[in-house]
């Protein structure tokens, strides 16, 4: 079969089994639209702005576990895709970008909508290629699926010079089933000698724990985390990026860690003997102050890639290998080890930490007159009954969202961890619900960022993609108020924005539903009314107290034993518990 | 401690911008870098002498193992090894000192490659403290222009850093 590149692009696209493409045209790439065109097997969603197709398609990766896949123009195209290669760069996230560039004979001219697309994104990708000649095209585009989904996934960008796609330029083609990379292998099963030692550190604990991450999320190793985790007994806690990965409602799950962790998680960590990290990378969120970070645990930690392994706590036991091999090793290695957890430590370890619930970090005022952000989570989660797919943006409102909304299976929380990009929310919730028709998708947002992709709306509307958009709406940057009210006296400096959107006129305005939500009392039923609405984007925009803040807290350069709690209701400080 | 790092990595083109974007993004230091094809011209050996704790160079080893089109790397600080860098000079001379500077030469086991009446260009290969003890054998002002290629390395004994 002889195709032009542009042709040959879809067909590849076809042959992978892509669903979608989020994608905006351009001269650079009007070969490639007109192929596809030509076809209606891959559905192109026709973003806004190409920031929205590029977390479209990491959020689809997210929720699915397929990669994204994005085709944005060159020059602006390309740049305004930066930040969603990145955020999805920093949290792992399986993704394909076909950028157009000039052609060829002009690169390196300052040609038309030029810029060095290989170049500006390369810190940014797992990798990248410049396509050099049409015959490399098929064999390139598996290349990049091949090392975005293998390994640590990440984002890989193919740049594709306009005369490659040439339509009067057609050559044989061919998908190949399979590549191989001779400078890239990466490990898959865990060191045997390293996972029985693991076992054996683990099973002599006195106070273990287990921390695990994306990375369980991200390899499919939930059920055997859950597995593991129920065979021991032992207490877990999960990152940010983690959640899902347990399932939230179990005895067993004492919270996220980090800076707005649990009073438990926390304090279980830094107590804690033995740690069993399970793809998770010891970010700073996580760590707080290195120096008093779980100053009495061994850690073991299991990792796909090597370089997150000591690189900024040093491990004693390291794994390098997938989540889910290694987990099934471990499960045999217990099953059939003699040592057995010591009863007597782990009951006084679980009433140590039960004394730690007990201060129930996460209470708040349920009985104030204004809507608190939390109370409008919990309802969330109850009327979806734990169920949905919850995205969200940047701020306050997702630490809400995360500590608030149970999570019991894995890739139904969607959010920026790592970049933490203000915006990812709505188009995120896009791409989920275009997976899953079917589903509740809803995204927790605040006023400030979801005016950072809000033109996805039209896209939501286009693609008959309705979501549920909660707002919570504190009339604040609230996580910057935050920290300007720990660390700067208060001094609110631009953190608050004098003009804020009639949000209900604006879902009208692009074909949707909005409510304004004042009361506590109306929270529950504006919530039923917009799941019910099936097949409409709703708006729902809850006007919360403007003072709320997020506890837990550890603030920047904090020891875990070193939490911010919340203020008891009648009380005039923060309770310090320490 | 130094280390001296022999990468052997995909000769395309902007494998070396991943390796230098990767020092500059993490804030590696490098102290030089030298590249240049193999025996197989898909592949290029670089040698990158840098420096840091254990830890650091822990990371960086991982890091460029990382980076897709490499395919392999050794640090040769870690065994028996031979390092070598290549040194060009311009010196000053003239009827008085050109004996002295040949002598100079000599001891260093130079060769003088290009004369004018004012001139020598020396070449000169060795250990790097070696190349240095040669520069600083002369008074300032007598030389014009140093070049050095920065240090290359190979391992001792029969094994080799190949695929
Ligand atoms: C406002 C804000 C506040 C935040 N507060 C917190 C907080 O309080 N607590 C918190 O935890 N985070 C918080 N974060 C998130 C934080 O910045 C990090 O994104 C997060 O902690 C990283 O999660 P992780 O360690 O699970 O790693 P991820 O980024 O999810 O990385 C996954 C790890 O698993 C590995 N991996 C991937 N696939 C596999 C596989 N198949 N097998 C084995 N390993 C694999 C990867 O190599 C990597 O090391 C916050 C972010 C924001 C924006
Ligand atoms: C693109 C981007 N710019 C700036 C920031 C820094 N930032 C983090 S949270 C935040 C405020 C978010 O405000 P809002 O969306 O209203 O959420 P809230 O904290 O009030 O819930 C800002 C500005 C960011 N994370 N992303
Ligand atoms: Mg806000």
């Amino acid at each position: 079969m002889e195709l032009s590149g542009g042709h040959i692009l879809v067909q590849c696209l076809k042959d992978e089994g892509v669903e979608f493409i989020f994608g905006y045209p351009g001269g650079s790439v009007l070969h490639i639209y007109d192929a596809i065109f030509h076809q209606d097997e891959v559905k192109h969603i026709l973003v806004r702005h190409e920031q929205g197709a590029t977390h479209s398609a990491d959020a689809y990766a997210r929720a699915t576990g397929k990669p994204g896949v994005v085709l944005v123009t060159s020059g602006p195209g390309a740049t305004n895709a930066v930040t969603g290669i990145a955020t999805a760069y920093m949290d792992s996230i399986p993704m394909v970008i076909i950028s157009g560039q000039v052609p060829s004979p002009v690169i390196g001219s300052d040609a038309f909508q030029e810029v060095d697309t290989v170049g500006i994104t390369r810190p940014c990708v797992k990798h990248n290629f410049l396509v050099k000649d049409v015959n490399d095209l098929a064999e390139t585009i598996k290349k990049a699926f091949y090392v975005a989904t293998t390994g640590r996934p990440g984002p890989v960008l193919v740049d594709v010079p306009k005369d490659i796609t040439d339509p009067n330029i057609k050559v044989p083609y061919k998908y190949p089933k399979k590549v191989s990379m001779r400078s890239y292998n990466p490990v898959v099963t865990g060191h045997k000698g390293q996972i029985k030692r693991a076992v054996e550190m683990l099973l002599t604990a006195q106070r273990p724990i287990i921390y695990s991450g994306g990375g369980v999320i991200l390899g499919e190793g939930h059920k055997e985390l859950t597995e593991l985790t129920q065979l021991l007994g032992y207490p877990i806690t999960n990152t940010l990026m983690g959640l899902g990965g347990y399932p939230a409602t179990d005895k067993q799950f004492i919270g996220m860690l980090g800076m707005h962790g649990t009073y438990e998680a926390n304090l279980a960590m830094h107590e804690s003997d033995v740690i069993l990290a399970v793809g998770a990378r010891f970010d700073d969120r996580v760590t707080g102050k290195l120096t008093e970070f779980c100053p009495y645990a061994k850690i073991i930690h299991i990792d796909v890639d090597p370089a997150s392994i000591s690189k900024t706590v040093k491990v004693d036991v390291p794994i390098v290998g997938e989540v889910k091999p290694v987990l099934e090793q471990m499960i045999e290695l217990v099953k059939d080890s003699k040592i057995k957890p010591s009863k007597a430590a782990l009951e006084s370890w679980w009433k140590l930490i039960q004394s730690w619930r007990d201060v129930n970090c996460l209470e708040y005022d349920r009985n104030s007159s204004i809507i608190k952000p939390q109370y409008v989570v919990e309802q969330l989660y109850q009327v979806t009954k734990g169920d949905a797919y919850i995205t969200s943006d940047v701020g306050q409102h997702q630490m809400y969202a995360a500590q608030y909304y149970h999570f019991d299976k894995p890739r139904r929380w969607i959010n920026s961890g790592g970049l933490g990009t203000m915006g990812f929310g709505l188009p995120a919730a896009i791409g989920v619900k275009l997976a899953f028709p079917d589903a509740d998708v809803a995204c927790i947002t605040g006023e400030a960022s979801i005016q950072m992709c809000i033109q996805e709306l039209s896209t939501a509307l286009q693609y008959n993609a309705p979501v549920k958009i909660i707002n919570l709406n504190n009339r604040y940057m609230g996580m910057v108020r935050q920290w300007q009210e720990f660390s700067y006296q208060s001094r609110y400096s631009q953190s608050y924005m004098d003009t804020i959107p009639d949000f209900v006129k604006l879902a009208e305005a692009y074909g949707h539903v909005g409510i304004q939500v004042e009361k506590p009392e109306d929270v529950r039923g504006a919530l039923e009314h917009a799941f019910s609405l099936k097949d409409r984007t709703v708006f729902l925009d809850f006007l919360t107290d403007r003072t709320e803040n997020v506890y837990p807290m550890i603030e920047a350069g904090k020891g875990h034993h070193d939490m911010k709690l919340r203020v008891a209701p009648g009380t005039p400080v923060d309770r310090e518990l320490s | 401690m130094r280390h001296i790092i022999s990468i052997l990595i995909e000769n395309e083109s902007g494998a070396l911008s991943r390796v230098s974007g990767l020092f500059s993004a993490r804030g590696y230091n490098i102290e030089s870098l030298t590249v240049a094809p193999t025996e197989d011209p898909s592949l290029s050996r670089m040698t990158l002498v840098t420096s840091g704790s254990d830890e650091i160079i822990e990371q960086i080893t991982k890091q460029l193992n990382k980076l897709i089109d490499v395919v392999k790397l050794i640090d040769l600080a870690e065994s028996a090894h031979i390092e070598r860098e290549l040194m060009l000079v311009k010196i000053k001379t003239n009827h008085d000192t050109r004996e002295e500077v040949k002598r100079m030469v000599d001891i260093f086991r130079g060769k003088i490659i290009d004369v004018t009446p004012h001139s020598f260009v020396v070449e000169m290969t060795g250990q790097p403290n070696k190349l240095d003890a040669f520069i600083h054998g002369f008074e300032e002002g007598c030389i014009i222009e140093v070049v050095r290629s920065g240090p290359t390395g190979i391992s001792r004994g029969e094994k080799g850093l190949h695929l």
